[in-house]
């Protein structure tokens, strides 16, 4: 392997040669299955985006709990999660309600999201769109939402495989430092090309498997070992009341406090409700093989939710380990995500923290593979075949799904190589705001053709915009950034064309929400513009009957029909 | 257009058990347990509480599955919503 080469190579002895061993097998056995994923349950030729992209729509249960739940819950989440509990306490733990209420919103939505897809072959989120409105243009927007929102996440992917890799001690400087992540993408590349979705769906086993096993031993090992669950909180609220001296401030509280209560509500929500709007969401919805797998796996999923918030905690143990995260060379700033590394390396035995470095790698790769189809996808069933090449056969769409696959996944790369980190965080951020504007034409009209199609235009392009703005204009005072420091927005700050409705209130409110109600709002006006002037609202491809869809109907659409 | 056409499902299901789905949500009011006291095995209120809820989500959920499995409770109306103005002729018959 390139790997060895690089560890000899590599100045300095604070190389942890056991958890590299350990990671470096993982890694070689997940690599393996990813190869051999293409043989399994296979059809008779891949040529098709059925096939590639969707695993042959015919995952069961079992594989769906797996693969949506390693496409969920990302490496990036579990790095993040507790690093914000660690800055901020009780308002990280957003994620745990984020995560419970999400089933129950999306649970009737999905399964007509699912029929209706099966019914008539849609593949992304915008293939719908188009089909039930009849307009590229809306289903252009849809698309290219998606794959920006996608793009930045699936370079946080990287993050969080790099925060390990130097955490483990390869932690060379400019190029040669980032090969190491080089060589894995490569490979993650490279099967995902061969393979498609069977080769995430596959490994998503062995992920999860390993993420179970980490997180439960932590949270039962490493509580024990400081003082108990009652002494780790009594020692992180010190910690977090304690004024911070960048900005005289409190950093925290074990508790959530007057002004960011809202912030909690509305940050819980929104992400609920973005969630299933992100196209590698659907992607692992989409091939399921019916209804029930959705239903069981609604119920079935929140098993991670529970692992998550006890993760989350996890953010408190590093505080009352007295963990110190990794300064940012580039940066200057402590960059709190490596906290979850850092206390895994310094409390467990090597050989442990190896598996759980492991964890957190492969975790890394199945929604990185994932989220690379979903944007392959969208380019090239809302892009391409739409704007490129009208004529594409089956064949061709797949030919240029995969393409695309490898390019989304080395400009996530690039991004990683040749922007500071910290540009993919905020990106990342904005994405979460920026999908969530395409809720009213992808989810709303999974029920109603009321809406106008040039409602849903104006509604999103007011949300994308007013949504930036208010992101633009959030400051952070502990990194000194003036722009895009956080999701917290104060009400007084809320500016409708310099109407200050909230003037004085501290606060909080999560922006995407507030760009999702104007979002509405403006597509409901223009709606009911559009309707009384008698503006066509193109045709409706979707028949009712398509929204209930089910695997053994009569007459279904054959999957991967050339 | 309401019931079965041509022996699939049509039109809007609904059940008055879908209503559970809306349970979990009550997760969000804040207020009724920001609280650290009383701690079990050392979580705070807080934390404990919303543990709590994830049960209550996955049987909110595992309920209206059982429930609702396989049989149309109401069956549905056709999307009269987006008929308002006969606009959208071709589209739906």
């Amino acid at each position: 392997m390139k790997t060895e080469a690089i560890l000899a190579a590599a100045p300095g002895s604070g190389l942890q040669w056991t958890e590299l061993s350990i990671f470096v097998v993982l890694f070689l056995l997940v690599s393996v299955l990813g190869f051999v994923a293409s043989r399994w349950r296979a059809a008779a030729s891949l040529d098709h985006l059925d096939e590639w992209g969707l695993g042959g729509r015919k995952f069961g249960s079992w594989i769906t709990w797996f693969l949506v739940g390693g496409d969920l819950y990302t490496a990036y989440t579990f790095v993040a999660v507790p690093a914000l509990v660690f800055g901020a306490g009780a308002l990280g733990f957003y994620a745990l309600p984020y995560t419970v209420i999400l089933y129950p919103i999306v649970f009737l939505p999905a399964l007509r999201m699912w029929s209706v897809s099966r019914s008539r072959g849609y593949v992304t989120p915008a293939d719908f769109v188009r089909g039930r409105f009849g307009s590229p243009t809306l289903a252009l927007l849809i698309a290219l939402t998606g794959i920006v929102a996608t793009m930045p996440y699936i370079a946080l992917q990287l993050v969080g495989i790099e925060a390990v890799l130097r955490t483990m001690g390869l932690n060379g400087g400019g190029i040669v430092g980032h090969l190491p992540l080089l060589v894995a993408f490569v490979i993650l590349a490279l099967y995902t090309y061969q393979s498609g979705l069977r080769a995430p769906a596959l490994i998503a086993f062995v992920k999860d498997g390993l993420i179970y096993v980490v997180i439960l031993v932590a949270v039962f090992y490493l509580p024990a070992k400081l003082g108990g669950w009652s002494h780790i909180f009594d020692v992180s609220q010190q910690k977090l009341t304690t004024p911070d001296p960048k900005t005289g401030k409190p950093s925290g509280s074990i508790l959530l406090g007057a002004n960011n209560q809202l912030q909690y509500i509305t940050l819980a929500l929104g992400s609920a409700l973005a969630l299933f709007l992100y196209p590698h969401s659907l992607t692992g919805v989409l091939a399921s093989r019916g209804r029930n797998v959705i239903k069981r796996n609604m119920m079935a999923l929140p098993a991670y939710s529970f692992l998550l918030g006890l993760l989350a905690l996890l953010g408190y143990v590093a505080l009352s380990a007295g963990v110190k995260p990794i300064t940012n060379a580039a940066t200057g700033n402590a960059d709190s995500n490596t906290v979850i590394p850092v206390l895994f390396d310094t409390q467990f035995p090597s050989w442990f923290a190896g598996i759980a470095f492991a964890a957190i790698g492969i975790g890394a790769l199945v929604p990185a593979a994932i989220m690379s189809i979903a944007a392959a996808n969208l380019w090239t069933r809302n892009i391409y075949k739409e704007y490129l090449h009208r004529d594409a056969t089956p064949a061709q769409e797949a030919k240029q799904a995969k393409l695309a696959s490898l390019v989304v996944k080395f400009g996530a790369v690039a991004f990683i190589l040749f922007i500071d980190p910290q540009f993919s965080i905020d990106l990342q951020l904005i994405g979460g705001v920026l999908i969530l504007q395409t809720l009213p034409a992808v989810a709303i009209s999974l029920y109603t053709r009321w809406f106008h199609r040039w409602g849903l235009v104006a509604g999103w392009v007011v949300g994308m915009v007013w949504g930036l703005m208010m992101l633009y204009n959030i400051p952070n005072p502990k990194t000194g950034k003036a722009h895009f420091g956080g999701s917290a927005l104060a009400l007084d700050k809320l500016s409708i064309f310099g109407w200050h409705p909230f003037a004085g209130s501290q606060v909080q409110i999560y922006p995407g929400f507030v760009a999702l109600v104007a979002n509405l709002v403006v597509a409901v006006v223009v709606t009911v513009i559009a309707r009384r002037m008698k503006v066509f609202n193109g045709t409706d491809d979707t028949e009712p009957t398509d929204y209930h869809a089910d695997e053994h109907d009569k007459n279904l659409r054959p999957v991967g029909a050339h | 257009m309401s019931g079965k056409a041509a022996g699939r499902v049509t039109g809007l299901q609904w059940s008055a058990w879908n209503l559970l789905l809306l349970v979990p949500l009550l997760m969000l009011i804040t207020p009724w347990f920001n609280f650290d006291k009383p701690r079990l095995l050392g979580l705070p209120f807080f934390y404990w509480y919303q543990f709590l809820f994830v049960i209550v989500g996955v049987g909110s959920v595992a309920l209206v599955y059982v429930m609702t499995k396989g049989k149309p409770v109401v069956t549905g109306k056709p999307d009269r919503l987006a008929e308002v103005d006969g606009l959208d002729e071709g589209a739906d018959q």
